[in-house]
């Protein structure tokens, strides 16, 4: 049984011009001790979507899932009581900005210990001998002293790192982190990488990681799903997807990396993803799509075969035996 | 061939105060740096934040003047001087920033913030100063009708675009690109750095291409430039610096830098701890708390900048035969 199982999530935002969906359709499981990435660019709704699960959008959203459950249990139909009591213990997320998650008007000592407090019913002093350890275990020199300081006196990396000791201060059994590198530099990025992952081993973690940088993904994650425009276009595992990627998008977005470029140009990907008022008929990526016809001007797609990646493309490629 | 731009010793120091009654403080930017940059080609800096490329970018642009060290650009002094003619020669290097969404003025149509340099700079009419523009626009890849639009019915990457087009609006020889596509998604990224290509081939631009990420400086430059707390440290050519990379730093970045392919994950070098405080440098090499190689002479002495192979490196273990063993 998966940790999380995840169906035909969609998600709707009520805005002045009209109903726009974020997220349109997209399923995700989980396991326990599993590292999954989800890539898109920005605009993929994969971020809405994480959100949704975590109850942390608006009033304007409108949240609607086929399946919804955490270790077999149903939270659609949980109280928002329950709920709350998955959420933030046995689910916990990390935001890409760490110094703007952090309350600037407390220690960081006082925001660590209010979780342990609030989901553990731990006392005053036990709370705090744990956030030691916690800001010890996430490799913070001097934990002690670190206890009273403000996040403003702490450089991006330290309140990543801050962020990742108050998540996992519950021990959850699946933690979603969202860009949690995206504002770091790079020998920070792959410190902060190797923490969460070697917390994920010890602690048997699921991971959802969101991404929207392939290098990050290619080291990083077991299984990837990626996004475009809010629909689930491809899901395979890491190598399978770096060699043999099905869905056009991937295909494309894998040749724009730098990192991969063979000659002068970048095969790059022409236009931009489609907004609220320019939806296209048919497949989304239409218009930027290189194989594109008639079919895909008008039909929505199906989700092709599991070997095929799921695709959610008429014409995937490189399919077995076709192409060789 | 002759270099468009060279620095020998620049440097740029902030005065921090920190109180009516203590003494102010020395933020050493920049602490030195050396290099020269040749007609048409692009230098890549390199480095994390901190490491005083942004402020390097400004004194380029003579957005600022420096406090040490000398400057000159196509063969004229920049820096020192007073008597220097800063409005011709800044017409000559202009700059392109990190971020599209702040560096265009939102209450100003697309055309407008095309032709003000023009109108500062230069006195051509109103119409020649809008056939201009209207050739620039195509130029990057927009279309004519853009002209009266403004930034906010543009997406990131027509607004870097835009930003692209202001700065070539005078003609520069060199431009400054400050973080061009850290803030755009893959695909769009992509096509900003063909555009930069296209426009170096096509007007033989010279590139000073500020990053810190190392995919793109690979794809982008022809030599690089490491930088490290205020200092470069390795300077070579770029097949030389992803082939060869010598400081220890370079060593380290590299192998940080995520790889686009599941089947080479490897080891990577791990740096301990962050970036010092700039205001409080350690004494000597300004990475031995973070080096693996760091001995007593690293933790006294400031290295040079020597050369060392193909490239010119400041660092001890490098100078001594230290590094391989």
């Amino acid at each position: 049984m998966a940790l999380l199982e995840l169906r035909n999530l969609s998600v709707t935002f009520d805005t002045a011009s009209g109903p726009f969906k974020a997220v349109d359709g997209v399923d995700i499981s989980v396991d326990t001790g599993e590292i999954l990435a989800i890539v898109g660019e920005s605009g993929s709704g994969k971020s809405v979507a994480m959100l949704a699960l975590m109850g942390l959008l608006p009033n304007t959203a409108t949240v609607t899932a086929d399946v919804l459950t955490f270790e077999g249990k149903d939270m659609l139909k949980m109280p928002r009581r329950d709920q709350r009591k998955i959420i933030g213990k046995e689910i916990a997320m990390i935001f890409q900005e760490p110094i703007a998650s952090l309350n600037p008007c407390f220690t960081v000592g006082f925001q660590i210990t209010e979780v342990l407090r609030q989901h553990m019913g731990m006392d005053r002093g036990k709370a705090k001998t744990r956030a030691v350890d916690l800001l010890k275990t996430v490799g913070i020199p001097e934990p002690e002293r670190r206890m009273s300081a403000f996040p403003h006196q702490l450089s991006g990396g330290m309140s990543q790192r801050v962020m990742i000791a108050m998540a996992t201060a519950c021990q959850p059994k699946l933690l979603i982190a969202d860009e949690p590198t995206t504002a770091l530099d790079v020998t920070i990025q792959a410190q902060i990488l190797d923490l969460l992952r070697d917390l994920q081993r010890d602690h048997g973690m699921g991971l959802i990681l969101i991404t929207h940088d392939m290098g990050v993904v290619a080291e990083t994650a077991e299984r990837v799903v990626v996004q475009y425009a809010g629909q689930q276009v491809e899901r395979q595992h890491v190598k399978g997807l770096f060699r043999t990627p099905h869905h056009p998008y991937t295909s494309a977005l894998l040749d724009a990396l730098p990192d991969r470029a063979t000659g002068d140009r970048l095969p790059s990907i022409p236009g931009v993803v489609p907004g609220q008022g320019d939806r296209p008929e048919g497949c989304l990526f239409n218009p930027r799509c290189a194989f594109a016809d008639d079919t895909c001007r008008k039909v929505v797609p199906p989700h092709q075969s599991d070997e095929l990646g799921q695709a959610l493309c008429h014409y995937p490629l490189n399919r077995k035996g076709a192409a060789a | 061939m002759s270099p468009i731009i060279e620095a020998t010793n620049l440097a740029r120091h902030y005065q921090v105060r920190r109180g009516p009654f203590s003494p102010p403080l020395i933020l050493k930017a920049l602490a030195t740096a050396s290099f020269t940059v040749d007609a048409g080609k692009t230098l890549a800096v390199v480095g994390e934040s901190g490491c005083g490329k942004s402020t390097l970018a400004r004194l380029i642009t003579m957005i600022e003047p420096a406090t040490d060290g000398s400057l000159t650009i196509d063969g004229r002094v920049v820096s020192g001087t007073e008597d220097t003619d800063f409005r011709a020669l800044r017409s000559l290097v202009q700059i392109v920033f990190q971020n599209p969404y702040g560096a265009l003025n939102p209450r100003q149509k697309i055309g407008t913030i095309l032709e003000e340099p023009l109108k500062i700079n230069t006195s051509l009419s109103a119409d020649e100063r809008r056939i201009k523009a209207l050739d620039m626009l195509r130029e990057v890849g927009l279309r004519p009708e853009h002209y009266g639009r403004y930034p906010h019915m543009f997406s990131g990457g027509q607004r870097q675009r835009i930003a692209v087009a202001r700065a070539l609006m005078l003609d520069p020889k060199v431009l400054v690109l400050d973080e061009p596509v850290s803030a755009l998604d893959v695909s769009i990224q992509a096509q900003i750095l063909n555009l930069l290509a296209d426009l170096q081939d096509k007007m033989g631009l010279t590139y000073v291409f500020i990053s810190h990420d190392l995919s793109v400086v690979r794809h982008v430059a022809d030599d690089v430039m490491v930088m490290y707390l205020g200092r470069a440290v390795e300077k070579a050519s770029k097949d030389e610096i992803f082939a060869h990379p010598r400081h220890p730093y370079t060593k380290a970045l590299l192998s940080a830098t995520p790889v686009a392919d599941p089947e080479r994950r490897g080891e990577r070098i791990k740096l301990e701890g962050e970036l010092p405080s700039p205001f409080n440098p350690p004494p000597g090499c300004a990475f031995n708390p973070r080096c693996p190689l760091a001995n007593d002479r690293c933790r006294s002495e400031t290295p040079e900048m020597l050369p060392a192979g193909g490239a010119t490196v400041a660092c001890h273990a490098v100078e001594e035969g230290r590094d391989t063993a």
